[in-house]
């Protein structure tokens, strides 16, 4: 067996070093664009009734995601539209090529995704567009020539800022902190920790050392377990910040049930639901977020003025989305819900999701 | 007597069940269910199922004889792991491929390795290197994802044959699952699975070199995981390390439905491939009816239960109906 295996084994190597010479590398890829729709936008069209709009996020059953349908729900309700939730119990790439490829047999008029993997998606959101259907990305990006818009929660400048400025003020402007993130290839995540990663370079955060990015995978149990780690691999620790509702929670936590109660301070994007008791029992100061409802109210209404040919995704176009006003689709499709909302022991009795 | 029982036994086995049932089903659902029947929803079929399909017929020849290989999916995974990070260096995807499947036949060499050589249980094996393959991927990729491969492989990968509703890649699938059912069913080394899943020691008296037949059984299952790897990178145009996370119980689910004895010795690579498609169709079907994804768990694990449950049952009562007439005088 051996002497064979290793003579296969060698020839075999060969044919790979032979076929090494010539073949398409990464250089020869030119990008490729899909065409952006060349219809004109008529924004005096009439709002159509009747559009069935399904919404795709990440995963089911994940509270913020509830939170952030239950919006489009509504609108669809003032809208006089079909709504409709499908969408996988985990969160990998690749689930939810299929829900799409079901959406597309149904013949829907709008799907809204919360993309798991820009790219995965990509070639069936293509396929559902060839077909008629508008596609309208929320919350995590799908790549841009697979959407008509994409529904921006904050920009993502805005987001990091955020972040590192509340680092900033809960450590006293000097001190270790760390990130809880959600999966490690999740788009929205990943932007907000590049941008709070700059902002961290600046001068006036010289003070400031960011020790690690943990990735608790959206997970109660893992998130909570990763808090735990983070604290005893750095006992400086000061702040940990959690762009993730699912990592925020687990990490208060398990502060406020440890010894590093009132020494860590916990803080990053979260729900005042979720958070009110650690708020109040003083774990955590103050942490930040858009109203997710208000997310997949605005996709609701950007998918319904596409289908009514209002909008096309072009840069300039004007719709307006109900109780939220007016909105401009901005570069590359992108709608900007607005400036994200600081919550505290003042004012966080004043919203309920 | 005992004749005709065996052939009505054969006309009744159970993957002639599971291929009727799969026609009943694939039938049904075209009727009932609202676009289930058109061209496109078979294209999309046969995208899903193709890479449990692929994985499931070496999984059927390690099953049969009585062994187990859990690491597939975190083979695939380790695979387009590598794949996407060879593709950053530069490297051409003609070089590539070729090596993620050899890369799958080491990693599949290592299980056979300690299966046979050190005489682990495969179960305690695969589970093992199902943890390791997926660390490794881990460590290979991290948390980032590759894409941008070359479209004409893409678009190949997700494409049909002549814009007809064939996917190009039931090419590959179908000549895999040709060459693996003659081996099984008409060939001594077919034979060979089927009496070391019997009884090792008999087959090893009767000449078989039961080691290393299932060395190299291993050896095809990580080639094959890692050429499933390969397609599941092009098709989602997304090189990842998570994924196909969760493949493997899939795979073994269908080929258990299959009609292959989880102890060995007994099943058919027709069965195989009807579990599979009865699995995948059933969840196409119901997704296009908005059935809940909890409802379809459900389905797939009562469908899971009978299918062990029912042998058993028809063949204890089969034996009960042997034993009274042997008790009953002749008349």
């Amino acid at each position: 067996m051996s002497r064979r295996f290793l003579t296969g084994a060698v020839s075999a190597g060969l044919v790979l070093v032979l076929a090494a010479c010539g073949g398409t590398t990464k250089n020869d890829n030119a990008g490729s664009g899909a065409s952006a729709s060349t219809a004109a936008a008529n924004p005096n069209a009439a709002a159509q009734e009747g559009v069935k709009m399904a919404f795709l996020p990440k995963q089911l059953n994940n509270p913020y995601s509830d939170i952030e349908v239950s919006g489009g729900k509504e609108a669809l309700g003032e809208l006089k539209g079909e709504y409709k939730l499908v969408g996988p119990n985990d969160a990998s790439a690749s689930s939810q090529v299929s829900y799409i490829n079901t959406l597309i047999q149904q013949q829907q008029d709008v799907i809204g995704i919360a993309a798991n993997d820009p790219n995965a998606v990509c070639p069936s959101l293509n396929q559902a567009r060839s077909a008629g259907i508008k596609v309208v990305a929320f919350d995590s990006d799908a790549a841009k020539d697979c959407r008509d818009v994409f529904i921006n929660q904050a920009t993502t400048q805005g987001i990091g800022e955020a972040l590192a400025k509340q680092a900033k003020d809960l450590s006293g402007g000097s001190g270790e902190i760390a990130v809880l993130s959600a999966t490690p290839n999740a788009t929205n995540q990943n932007a907000w920790i590049e941008v709070l990663k700059k902002e961290l370079a600046k001068p006036e955060y010289a003070g400031i050392k960011l020790d690690k990015v943990a990735y608790g995978n959206d997970d109660d149990q893992k998130s909570f377990q990763e808090a735990q780690g983070l604290l005893q691999s750095f006992p400086n620790l000061k702040v940990i910040v959690s762009p993730t509702t699912v990592g925020i929670a687990a990490a208060a936590r398990y502060v406020s049930s440890s010894s590093y109660k009132g020494k860590v301070a916990v803080t990053g994007l979260g729900t005042p639901n979720q958070m009110r008791a650690f708020v109040k029992d003083g774990t955590v100061k103050q942490f930040a977020l858009w109203n997710p409802a208000d997310i997949g109210y605005l996709a609701a209404y950007a998918g319904v003025a596409l289908k009514s040919g209002q909008i096309t995704g072009k840069e300039g176009e004007k719709f307006k989305a109900g109780k939220l006003g007016d909105y401009t689709i901005g570069a590359s499709g992108e709608i900007v819900l607005g400036p994200p909302t600081t919550f505290d022991a003042n004012n966080i009795d004043k919203f309920n999701f | 007597m005992s004749d005709q029982g065996n052939r009505l036994g054969r006309l009744f086995s159970w993957d002639a069940a599971v291929v009727l049932v799969t026609v009943i089903v694939l039938v049904v659902a075209s009727g009932a269910v609202e676009n289930f029947g058109t061209s496109r929803n078979f294209t999309f079929l046969l995208l899903d199922l193709l890479p449990i399909a692929l994985v499931a017929l070496p999984m059927t020849f390690i099953i049969v004889t009585g062994e187990i290989d859990l690491s597939v999916a975190s083979t695939l995974g380790l695979t387009s792991a590598v794949l996407g990070s060879l593709w950053d260096a530069g490297l051409s995807i003609e070089t590539i491929i070729p090596l993620c499947i050899v890369l799958g036949a080491v990693l599949g060499a290592l299980n056979g390795f300690f299966v046979t050589v050190l005489k682990l249980p495969s179960l305690a094996v695969t589970i093992g290197t199902l943890a390791l393959y997926r660390g490794l991927a881990f460590v290979v990729l991290g948390d980032g994802a590759v894409a941008d491969f070359p479209r004409a492989y893409t678009s190949w990968v997700t494409g049909t044959i002549g814009d007809g509703p064939v996917p190009n890649v039931l090419i590959p699938l179908v000549v895999a699952a040709v060459i693996f059912g003659v081996v099984l069913h008409a060939t001594p080394i077919g034979r060979g699975v089927f009496a070391a899943g019997a009884g090792e020691q008999a087959a090893r008296f009767a000449g078989i070199r039961t080691g290393r037949l299932k060395f190299w059984l291993y050896v095809v299952s990580g080639a094959v995981a890692g050429l499933a790897g390969v397609l599941w990178t092009l098709r989602y145009s997304s090189a990842r390390a998570d994924n196909g996370f969760g493949l493997e119980l899939a795979v073994v689910a269908a080929v258990l439905l299959g009609g292959v004895s989880i102890f060995g010795g007994k099943g058919t690579l027709p069965g195989v491939l009807a579990g599979v498609v009865l699995l995948a169709s059933l969840q196409n079907a119901l997704r296009l009816q908005d059935v809940s994804n909890e409802a379809l768990n459900i389905v797939t694990g009562v469908l899971l239960i009978v299918s062990v449950l029912l042998p058993n049952i028809v063949s204890s009562a089969r034996t009960a109906v042997r034993r009274r007439r042997q008790v009953t005088p002749e008349r």
